[in-house]
């Protein structure tokens, strides 16, 4: 959905997610990150999409695709029915952020979302100095044509997971042609240096049985 | 399941064996059951490439080539045939007319054995589960034990929907094409006024009309005439005919004076040649009765819960009122909720209902695709 930054995040998500594993990814485009998860992770995959051309281009890859808006349709998903439910670089289109998360929390006991970061500096300079809506790698549509409607930095979405009460379980600072980089999003450097960054969020009352709230500065070492 | 009785491919009238009579739903039983059915393409030594179409309402089991009897290409022939999404190149596709049809499957119109005369009323009501019960039994004689897909629009949907919720172990993939899991209050009406228009032509004469050598034609072709404007949407009537007229003015009568009335008494003319009365009753009380979640505790996921291994395809078509897309999407949060693998997409069409017999690519392109995921996962290619 935005240009030529986003698919860095595939590599990160395929590391992310346990191999056997069953995956929701919403808003899957053509099914590349599904196929990709079921090749290599053997994961049972399941694809929501939008447009029907991305969901005949997932039927022609052979998989399990619904059409639909991850803002309205996400309900029809019963709870806990996934182990991770991925919202690759489509957050920022939806209409109710806030609510597509919860949702995705419900139906998964883990969320992968990846996201344009509105806080870096690109996008700074972009705003202070021209004073005009960015254009940049990782937002490469002019404002009035952008399908992002909601966008954020990284200090906006860390307070969103912390209003709802997620748990960080790992993140990483995502560029153009270059791997993940593991991130502790609270540093105020990296809302600065990120141009995407990649979150694996998971419910507090720990779905999975994960041991509750280790402390951040743990996962990330400081 | 009894030893299955092989029958050869391609096609006939296929009757059940006197050890196996259809008991229906309602308790009847159907001795010496005939089913009137067509193949196409030739089963594999592993008997894993048969394709069961089901079809709907009012048509039969001429689903591609030539038919017989008006000499036009079969209702499906831009789904199946050379180069299409189902190929007899490399698929075994079985079509049966259904119980209770009127193309060679005993229905109303047949014979009674018990008096030598035409069931007529006396025939008892069948449902979706009784169609699909003969078209099982038919598929055993067949030899096959597990159909690649069953596939099936409007109707032939619903009949689909019943497979999976009866024989999900039979089944490696099903595609519901603009259906519903149950006949809606608004779609009983509609059949209401075509089963009244029939029953109130004189001509039906309590349903005995064969024994007086009359048919209820106009009753008929009222009840088509009702029926076709559900299946169009009201954007392809304007598009098609908006109020254009017939002549160069108005009658001031009751004369067709507008294309659209003229094109409905056509089809209704042209539906009495070709169908019987008394099946259209049968059939779309079949239809009406249907309610797949009804069977099932009231819970529609429950009838999808041992078809967790099916691989579903559901499509709907946007201008559709009479199998609307929240009746797709009510399927597919059932199927979801039982854990079923589902795919679902709604395609952009303002030609109504009648859709999935028209032109439509993304349809075409969605079945491709869907099928040959199926046919890869099955191990075919």
């Amino acid at each position: 959905m935005n240009g030529e930054t986003v698919r860095e995040d595939f590599r990160e998500i395929l590391r992310l997610v346990r191999p056997g594993s069953r995956v929701l990814d919403v808003g899957c485009g053509g099914g590349e990150l599904l196929e990709l998860l079921t090749q290599e992770k053997q994961v049972d995959g399941r694809g929501v999409e939008i447009s029907p051309q991305g969901v005949s281009a997932c039927l022609a890859r052979g998989l399990s695709v619904m059409q639909g808006d991850a803002d309205r349709d996400l309900d029809q998903f019963p709870t806990g029915a996934f182990d991770y439910a991925i919202l690759s670089q489509t957050l920022q289109a939806t209409r109710n952020p806030r609510e597509v998360l919860s949702e995705l929390m419900r139906i998964a006991d883990r969320a992968v979302v990846s996201f344009p970061n509105f806080g870096h500096w690109r996008v700074r300079w972009s705003l202070l100095s021209r004073g005009r809506m960015p254009e940049t790698r990782s937002l490469p549509e002019p404002w009035w044509s952008t399908p992002n409607i909601h966008l954020c930095t990284l200090a906006d979405f860390n307070a969103l997971v912390a209003d709802l009460g997620l748990r960080i379980e790992a993140s990483a600072a995502l560029a153009q042609g270059q791997p993940a980089r593991p991130m502790d999003p609270s540093r105020m450097i990296e809302n600065w240096r990120a141009e995407a960054a990649l979150f694996l969020l998971s419910r507090r009352d720990g779905g999975d049985g994960v041991e509750p709230d280790p402390i951040q500065d743990d996962l990330f070492g400081g | 399941m009894a030893a299955p009785e092989t029958i050869a491919q391609d096609g006939g009238t296929w009757t059940f064996p006197a050890s196996q009579p259809l008991v229906l739903d309602s308790g009847a039983r159907i001795e010496g059951l005939e089913l009137a059915w067509r193949s196409y393409g030739t089963l594999n030594a592993d008997k894993t490439n048969a394709v069961l179409v089901c079809h709907a309402l009012t048509l039969d089991q001429y689903v591609a080539g030539e038919h017989p009897t008006t000499g036009k290409p079969g209702w499906w022939t831009r789904m199946i045939g050379p180069g299409k999404p189902i190929d007899p190149a490399k698929h075994f596709i079985v079509c049966a007319n259904v119980v209770g049809g009127c193309m060679g499957s005993t229905g109303p119109a047949s014979i009674n054995p018990a008096t030598g005369k035409a069931w007529g009323l006396a025939f008892p009501v069948i449902t979706i589960r009784d169609m699909v019960r003969a078209q099982a039994m038919l598929v055993d004689a067949l030899g096959v034990d597990t159909l690649l897909a069953v596939v099936g629009g409007s109707m032939g949907g619903m009949q689909v929907l019943q497979w999976a919720a009866s024989y999900p172990e039979r089944l490696f993939s099903a595609v519901v094409v603009a259906s519903a899991a149950r006949h809606s209050a608004q779609n009983i009406a509609f059949h209401e006024v075509g089963r009244q228009a029939v029953m109130g032509d004189p001509d039906w004469r309590g349903g005995d009309y064969a024994l007086h050598g009359a048919r209820p034609e106009k009753g008929l072709a009222v009840a088509r005439m009702a029926a076709h404007i559900t299946y169009l949407s009201e954007a392809a009537l304007q598009r098609k005919f908006g109020r254009e007229l017939q002549r160069d003015g108005l009658s001031w009568g009751f004369d067709a004076d507008f294309q659209v009335e003229s094109y409905l008494r056509y089809q209704g003319a042209s539906f009495v040649d070709r169908f019987d009365a008394n099946s259209y009753l049968y059939i779309t009380r079949a239809m009406d009765y249907f309610d797949l979640a009804a069977e099932h505790g009231g819970v529609l996921a429950e009838a999808f819960r041992k078809a967790r291994d099916v691989r579903f395809c559901v499509m709907s078509f946007t201008s559709d009122w009479l199998y609307p897309t929240s009746e797709s999407r009510h399927i597919v949060r059932a199927l979801n909720a039982a854990g079923a693998r589902a795919s679902f997409v709604e395609i952009e069409s303002d030609k109504g209902h009648d859709a999935f017999l028209l032109d439509e690519p993304v349809m075409e392109a969605a079945l491709a695709g869907f099928l040959d995921g199926v046919e890869r996962a099955r191990g075919l290619k």
